[in-house]
């Protein structure tokens, strides 16, 4: 996942809504960064936590994780509804679904990828923000690096999916902090490109 | 009389549009589908889509990864595109208007009347005064037999499309400039260049395949240039941003090539041998400095130099511009202006150098190659040239001097309505009312119209005005080929048949023909005669498709035109080796001082109008208007507006403005964002009535290619009070 290259036209949402599994809900979100200051989008697909929090928290144990690596979405007889899963995920990828009384989240098109399919996401995406591939192919393909530890205070988190992010990265911090009020790094204002008169 | 006859809402409430957001028979079905190997109904890169088809319905799509050009990838529009079938709007009969709407009709009934009012507008008033207007989203064999319809069944030189309002500027100064109208590099160059320019061109938005070729480009150590009045998402992280003044594009294109000279990054030797007219073209760009081109354009003195600094120097590099640069009144010179910073740099004619302009519509380029333009013959002849009028008036046996000469183009056609000249029309695929400038003007042409027919598979806005509606048929019900962007012709695959009583548009093209007494000359049983037909009068003409057939184009996955020979295995590269299209091989350089557009701001009127698309609508939206997850995403209009401006105004987002020119104004909810010049405000343009930005564009024309200036006009904008609600 790249959300530098994203640019925003949700065809991986879209196409989501075209599964098999799941027609007509899209399993995956994308969002506005911030659209006032920037037109930087970012796709939200499940990373696939190697110990996922979702799972962790679920008081059903509706969330099972398959050999692969793949955390599957929420088995309808189980979910209770009770969105633990929402609340504990590091990346904002569970959405309670209230039509249905259940959660649902991204199982990286266990439909398609077991029988040698890319993820329908991945397939559509036009600007492959979106790509699914070995780490070591993309490594060669791009000048960004994957990346998937990513530092939550004192939690580590690995996953199966891969942030791109600037060469010669490990791992990426997040601190709270830089999530609050006036921490934003400055975005590019036209204005500061631009001649204009008044 | 084409006045509305029914209330619109009433009309809305009959024919949409409607939002469609599931499959027929809704989304739990499980059904055996076949799939049908196609393309997109969209954009002009055309990306290659299967189609999920069950008992002659289209029911969902699948990637098809196999196809060169999009390699499965698919923008939201072509992921949803199979939702305008089985739509509970679709028309399914022939109707005829009556005093409260329309009614059904049989075939027989709805022709014989359209026939009728030809005979009698062309006997009153000449063959002249009935005009015909297609559209660029058609095959390639729609296109060609619209052109001979418009010629030899209903004789009138009034033939033009609705590829006036988009690649137009581009295609005559290729022309000029190369003596051939087509992108000159495959879309498989742009990620072998080090230098790529995206000049007016929202490739993320409008093209989102193309995204991916670009970001490759990067990957490869290009670097890119982007120049548009808007960061656009292409735009946001290029390596240069260059946010122009709207209408000041051809002074920047002078003022980078002014830095080029200067620093001698200028290829003399490819210049000498391959090109002609430099000397002028260096006289005129003397006088543009970077500190006079800054004070034109509005970008800094030291971004020019940049971007020549990036530009001047680079190994290979790609040009690529799209309506951006094309939709003004100096849309030609704008592209020629751009044209010279690529002939002086040599790079043009070799693997990852070169250019190309980026056509807009599902066959931008094949549309405008068959005759259906007014001034054009099929094989992209010119109607003008006695050597080209007989060839075709050999080819389809009718005499030289019954063959029409040059007609109006499309806002001309308009005009001439307006001022009586033209008394009856026939439309296929194009929804004038939202898509021409100043809608006002376009609503009275259409109302004081004395026949108006038009052939669609949705009831578009304009159609609500028509006497006689002809219900034709969706891209997946026609076989047929279209020419991308690249110039590379490719397959569309029947995948369902016309529902109800609708027909295949060349059907009922033929059928009027033969109500018109010329049965000889359309004598098509199905769509590979047409084919058959338009390749062998392409034979010898500028866009050859001579070579091709519909086994040839599917087994290579599409045929890059030239393809003279059926041995022949098509040309993705024009210009190899420095050889041009002119009689003497040698390309063009042209000389133009900068203009101001037609339009420009002063203290009554004292902000840019900027319009375009937005990634999830389509052209008018007669399709996209009525796919619920598309609407969704966008629902309408929003005017772009920088914090800067917004703050002088008083308005914040989700305010509603009053948007007002000169000519109309409209009230759409504002959106203020730093990604746009403070000077300027941009609405996209896809939507009707009280929404639609062309109630506000200007229909100023480019002299040449006679495309309006959608680019740029001046306008005020107001925050519009909230109503007091009553309690």
């Amino acid at each position: 996942m790249d959300p530098s290259r994203c640019i925003g036209c949700k065809a991986c949402i879209q196409a989501c809504s075209e599964c098999d599994t799941h027609r007509g809900r899209a399993m995956i979100h994308l969002e506005f960064v911030d659209r006032a200051a920037s037109t930087q989008t970012a796709p939200v697909v499940c990373m696939h936590c190697e110990d996922p929090a979702c799972a962790r928290v679920c008081p059903a144990d509706a969330i099972k994780q398959t050999e692969d690596g793949i955390v599957h979405s929420s088995l309808k007889p189980r979910c209770i509804g009770c969105s633990n899963c929402v609340l504990a995920c590091p990346f904002g990828v569970p959405h309670y679904v209230a039509a249905i009384d259940q959660m649902m989240k991204c199982d990286m098109c266990f439909d398609r990828t077991s029988i040698g399919k890319k993820p329908m996401c991945a397939t559509v995406c036009p600007s492959q923000a979106l790509y699914y591939g070995p780490p070591d192919e993309i490594r060669r393909m791009r000048v960004e690096t994957p990346v998937n530890e990513f530092r939550f205070g004192h939690q580590t988190v690995r996953t199966k999916v891969r942030l791109m992010t600037s060469p010669d990265t490990d791992h990426l911090d997040f601190d709270i902090m830089s999530f609050m009020p006036g921490a934003d790094e400055p975005v590019p204002d036209v204005t500061e490109l631009v001649a204009w008169e008044d | 009389m084409a006045i509305l006859s029914a209330d619109e809402n009433k009309l809305i409430e009959r024919y949409g549009p409607h939002l469609n957001y599931e499959p027929p028979g809704g989304w739990d079905e499980q059904r055996e589908c076949s799939l049908v190997k196609t393309h997109c109904c969209f954009c002009g890169v055309q990306c290659g889509i299967q189609l999920k088809v069950h008992d002659n319905k289209v029911v969902g799509f699948e990637p098809w990864e196999e196809f060169p050009v999009n390699r499965g990838m698919l923008c939201p529009k072509g992921v949803k595109r199979y939702l305008q079938n089985e739509h509970p709007d679709r028309i399914l009969s022939p109707l005829i208007r009556t005093r409260d709407g329309f009614r059904e009709a049989t075939w027989d009934e709805a022709l014989n009347v359209t026939v009728e009012a030809i005979r009698r507008i062309q006997s009153k008033y000449g063959r002249d005064a009935f005009a015909m207007l297609g559209g660029a989203s058609m095959t390639n064999e729609k296109a060609y037999l619209i052109g001979k319809f418009a010629r030899i069944a209903l004789g009138t030189a009034n033939i033009d499309y609705n590829g006036r309002l988009c690649m137009v500027s581009a295609g005559a100064a290729n022309k000029m400039a190369f003596g051939v109208d087509r992108a000159a590099n495959p879309w498989s160059d742009i990620p072998l260049a080090k230098a790529v320019i995206i000049s007016g061109a929202n490739i993320g938005e409008c093209f989102p395949i193309l995204t991916d070729y670009v970001w490759r480009a990067r990957d490869n150590g290009a670097k890119i240039i982007v120049i548009d009045p808007r960061m656009t998402p292409i735009a946001r992280t290029a390596d240069l941003f260059l946010p122009v003044r709207p209408g000041r594009d051809s002074a920047l294109a002078n003022g980078i090539l002014h830095v080029m000279i200067e620093r001698g990054w200028i290829d003399h030797d490819f210049i000498e041998k391959h090109t002609a007219d430099f000397d002028r073209v260096v006289e005129t760009v003397a006088r543009y400095t970077p500190a006079l081109t800054e004070s034109i354009t509005g970008v800094p003195a030291a971004s020019i130099i940049r971007a020549a600094e990036i530009w001047g120097p680079a190994e290979t590099s790609m040009m690529l511009h799209a309506r951006g640069i094309e939709h003004h009144t100096k849309g030609v010179e704008n592209c020629l202006t751009y044209i010279n910073l690529v002939l002086a740099s040599g790079r043009i004619g070799k693997p990852g150098s070169g250019y190309g302009t980026i056509t807009g519509q599902g066959n931008g380029q094949g549309g405008r190659e068959h005759g259906q333009r007014c001034n054009q013959l099929p094989g992209a002849r010119d109607i003008e040239n006695p050597e080209h009028r007989r060839f075709i008036a050999d080819f389809w046996r009718i005499p030289e001097e019954s063959l029409p000469r040059t007609g109006l183009t499309s806002c001309e056609v308009f005009d001439a309505i307006e001022a009586g000249k033209i008394r009856g029309l026939l439309s296929i695929s194009f929804n004038p009312l939202v898509s021409i400038p100043d809608a006002s003007r376009t609503r009275a042409a259409l109302e004081k119209l004395e026949f108006y027919g038009c052939i669609d598979f949705f009831m578009s806005e304009s159609a609500r005005h028509a006497d006689v509606f002809l219900a034709g048929s969706l891209q997946e019900e026609d076989e047929g080929t279209v020419t991308t962007g690249e110039g590379r012709c490719v397959r569309l695959k029947q995948s369902v048949t016309p529902p109800g009583n609708a027909r295949v548009d060349w059907k009922i093209l033929t059928d009027l023909a033969a109500r018109l007494g010329r049965s000889e000359h359309f004598p098509y049983a199905i769509s590979d005669d047409i084919f058959r037909e338009l390749a062998a009068a392409s034979k010898g003409g500028s866009a050859d498709y001579s070579g091709m057939t519909y086994a040839k184009i599917e087994e290579n996955m599409g045929i890059f035109w030239p393809c003279p020979s059926l041995k022949h295995p098509g040309t993705p590269r024009l210009f190899e080796g420095g050889r041009f299209h002119h009689a003497d091989g040698k390309a063009r350089f042209h000389a133009f001082e900068y203009r101001p557009p037609a339009e420009d701001i002063d203290a009554e009127y004292p902000l840019f109008l900027t319009t375009g698309r937005v990634v999830s609508q389509y052209l008018s939206g007669n399709q996209t208007r009525r796919i619920g997850p598309l609407v969704d995403q966008y629902p309408e209009p929003l005017c772009e507006m920088h914090p800067l401006l917004a703050k002088k105004l008083g308005i914040a987002t989700g305010d509603t403005v009053r948007v007002q020119t000169r000519r109309g104004d409209i009230e759409v909810p504002a959106q203020v964002v730093r990604t746009i010049r403070p000077d300027t405000i941009f609405v996209p343009y896809h939507w009707p009535g009280r929404k639609s930005a062309n109630l506000l564009t200007n229909r100023a024309l480019d002299p040449i290619s006679k495309i309006p200036e959608y680019k740029v006009c001046a306008c005020r904008v107001e925050r519009v009070a909230p109503k007091a609600v009553t309690l």
